[in-house]
């Protein structure tokens, strides 16, 4: 059973917070991990991304290739949209509906948004409304983290959970509590 | 020669003669970044010290062994140096007490560090020397993707390239064990693709730091050229026993049973990855896979009988390909970067060897219609956005004005809104490039450098600008940190106004501004009047990285 995913954002939005999550989840579950991450210049401001492939069986490549992935991951709309061609014909995309604008020519939220409901599986997920409406603005990655646990299917929601009280633990349990919360309310939103 | 191949691929069957010997203890497994398998291997193999400057993909090592000593207490030395050369001296002097010492760098890192470099394989080694340098094709974060596997053989030593995060940890002792046999530096190459992606790393037990133990023959130190000949002799005579080394390393293997023989495969470090990736199912024809160099010539040469054709798949420059090209018999077809049939620049992908291989990628989407590029930009609130701001406005005001660049987060001044640069090369050279543009009757010139970059390889230039009194405004702009690596400690914070002075900048023209928008009336006029000055000036915006600022916050609230 093997998972290969693609986690996508822009600088500073919290992806490589949900590829460490399931990157120690999956540690846990005494899995083959690889995870590419991408770090340095893009971070300031640029699209993110991370290849993050999981197995009970060893993992050769760090990189995920055409058609290949099982499922995308991303906290941005059109960053969703970047790596659909990775995705394979009957993989998922779980995005957060909610765009970042942070560049002049950003294309018509509505074109991404049907470009990105053309594809078979695709789950778009305001989560910008679910962190304000729970007071947990800067657990929005969580949220979509929750969300896509479903398509996980080699890692149980409640290792996901378990991880997090690892990473979150040394920041206090107010912290790791609010971050269990939010992934519940992302696997219940659906 | 043959041997089966391991079925999980944290490569550790074949045991070699510098392998450390297996413990009973209970091993331990962590989720590490290649660089931090790198950085904990080098901890697990007696490191007493790490020697760097921060440079993307190789910073995260040099803050592992920071963080690890910060928990642990360990008494292993692992400052920030203030370049590469420095980092790769300091490390030779450690190695000469007979301690065990890593140099990291990016792969622009060695050009600085070069020098030091090369004669360290003159003098040769007392504790083990460890160079690591972190390659990175498709410039990610870099201004070109030399491969250092050039810089390895120039130098005659051995060259480690892993071809995961298991290995590179594993390799780490065994690179020490065999720099202190030898007694010679070794390189290890990585690439971004490795040296940023996580894996599962089995961990063992400590290695005991070398005890104090200095060089007693001196003479080999001394590279006078009467000492220099003869240690060079004893180098050339020691590429036998690094061939045998290759021959019979751990990390290389030679895969000769096959289902077919038209075409074989040599593939190095990371690229061994891709290519088990495309054949899922056991590759059907012969494979070298090249961890460990010099080229094992022999193994190449049994290959080259077998099989009508070889395909080296390697990350970076065609450094192996070119090598067989002139070693093997003309009837065997040799095919690559440099022949083609992978393409000549960029980082390998499982892709690009699927192609090259012929074999149909899976069915997928087209790419997206509706995507554009984001590409990164000066932090909101950044202390550089009003520095950019300021140039903008006066220079508006002379015609010719040109404005050379540097390395840093800076460098993002060249991109829109600011699109202020007119260069930027290699670090330090903002300062240099505008003299030497002045020198030929460009006005105004004006070097753009960040504090870190200015201590790392400006500080020289300037003395030049300073003794020709040349007519250039250089901003050193100081953010007290180094930014664009992630917020490393910068050499030169709160030393620069005396270390402008003190390398002969005229007072009256040393002038320190804080970069924020209620400030533009006056540094605009500062500016101005420092580029209207036919004398070197030299301006210092200073305010602190807005990154480093909100984290220092954070970790106060916490308090």
């Amino acid at each position: 059973m093997k998972t290969d995913i693609i986690l996508a954002g822009v600088g500073g939005q919290g992806i490589l917070s949900i590829a460490t999550v399931i990157g120690q989840a999956a540690l846990e579950e005494g899995l083959y991990i690889k995870q590419a991450e991408v770090h340095g210049m893009s971070q300031r401001g640029g699209d993110v991304q991370s290849n993050l492939r999981i197995s009970d069986q060893p993992i050769a490549s760090d990189l995920i290739s055409l058609g290949q992935a099982d499922v995308i991951i991303a906290m941005e709309p059109m960053e969703a949209l970047r790596y659909k061609q990775y995705l394979s014909t009957d993989g998922w995309i779980i995005t957060s509906s909610n765009p970042f604008v942070n560049i002049g020519n950003y294309p018509e939220l509505e074109n991404i948004i049907a470009e990105l409901k053309a594809m078979p599986n695709v789950v778009l997920i305001d989560t910008e409304a679910l962190g304000k409406e729970n007071k947990m603005p800067k657990a929005v990655n969580m949220i979509l983290l929750g969300a896509a646990s479903r398509a996980l299917n080699n890692i149980s929601f409640e290792k996901l959970a378990e991880s997090i009280k690892s990473i979150f633990g040394r920041k206090g349990d107010a912290i790791v509590e609010m971050n269990i919360k939010a992934l519940e309310i992302g696997k219940n939103c659906q | 020669m043959c041997y089966l191949w391991p079925t999980n691929l944290s490569f550790q069957s074949k045991k070699g003669k510098f392998a450390p010997q297996e413990s009973d203890n209970i091993m331990m497994k962590k989720l590490l970044l290649g660089d931090e398998a790198i950085a904990q291997g080098a901890i697990d193999a007696g490191l007493s010290g790490v020697y760097a400057y921060p440079g993307t993909p190789s910073t995260e090592i040099t803050e592992y062994i920071q963080g690890y000593q910060k928990a642990t207490g360990a008494d292993i030395y692992c400052r920030w140096c203030t370049n590469e050369k420095t980092a790769m001296e300091t490390a030779l002097g450690m190695s000469f007490a007979g301690k065990r010492s890593l140099v990291c760098m990016k792969h622009v890192g060695m050009n600085v560090a070069a020098d030091p470099f090369v004669n360290s394989s003159i003098t040769g080694v007392n504790g083990g020397l460890v160079v690591l340098v972190a390659d990175d094709p498709s410039m990610h974060s870099s201004q070109d993707e030399q491969d250092s596997r050039y810089y390895g053989k120039f130098a005659l030593i051995p060259i480690f390239e892993p071809s995961s995060q298991q290995e590179a940890y594993d390799m780490m002792e065994y690179a020490y064990n065999l720099s202190e046999s030898l007694k010679l530096p070794v390189m290890m190459r990585t690439v971004t693709r490795l040296a940023h992606s996580r894996a599962v790393v089995t961990l063992k037990p400590q290695r005991e730091q070398n005890r104090l133990n200095p060089v007693e023959n001196s003479r080999d130190w001394v590279l006078l050229p009467v000492n220099a000949r003869r240690r060079y002799a004893s180098l050339i005579e020691k590429q036998e026993e690094i061939m045998n080394l290759s021959l019979e390393s751990p990390f290389n293997s030679y895969k000769s049973e096959a289902k077919e023989y038209e075409m074989g495969a040599i593939a190095c470090g990371n690229a061994f990855n891709y290519l088990q990736e495309c054949f899922p199912d056991g590759i059907p024809f012969p494979v070298l896979k090249l961890s460990q160099y010099p080229i094992p010539t022999n193994i190449v040469l049994t290959m080259a009988e077998q099989c009508k054709s070889l395909m080296v798949i390697e990350d970076g420059q065609p450094f192996v390909e070119e090598q067989i090209k002139g070693m093997l018999p003309t009837e065997c077809n040799i095919v690559g970067r440099l022949s083609g049939a992978l393409p000549r620049t960029g980082e390998l992908n499982p892709d690009i060897v699927k192609a090259a291989f012929g074999i149909p990628v899976l069915p997928h989407a087209d790419v997206a219609q509706n995507i554009v590029a984001r590409p990164p930009a000066l932090c909101q609130g950044c202390g550089h956005r009003n520095v950019y701001e300021a140039i903008n406005l006066v220079l508006k005001e002379y015609e010719g004005s040109k404005v050379f660049g540097d390395i840093g987060c800076y460098t993002l001044g060249a991109l829109p809104p600011y699109q202020a640069l007119d260069s930027t090369v290699d670090m330090g050279a903002s300062i240099t490039m505008a003299k030497g543009a002045a020198d030929a009757g460009i006005f105004p010139a004006v070097a753009i450098i960040g504090d870190s970059t200015f201590t790392h390889s400006g500080m020289t230039g300037l003395l030049d600008a300073v003794n020709a009194n040349s007519p250039i405004t250089v901003i050193i702009s100081d953010n007290l940190t180094t930014g664009m690596t992630g917020g490393q400690d910068s050499a030169g914070t709160n030393k620069f106004e005396a270390i402008c002075k003190g390398i002969g900048v005229d007072p009256e023209h040393l002038k320190v501004v804080v970069p924020l928008p209620q400030n533009m009336e006056e540094i605009t006029r500062i500016l101005r009047e420092e580029i209207n000055y036919r004398g070197l000036s030299v301006i210092i915006p200073r305010r602190e990285c807005i990154q480093t600022l909100t984290r220092k916050a954070k970790a106060k609230n916490k308090q």
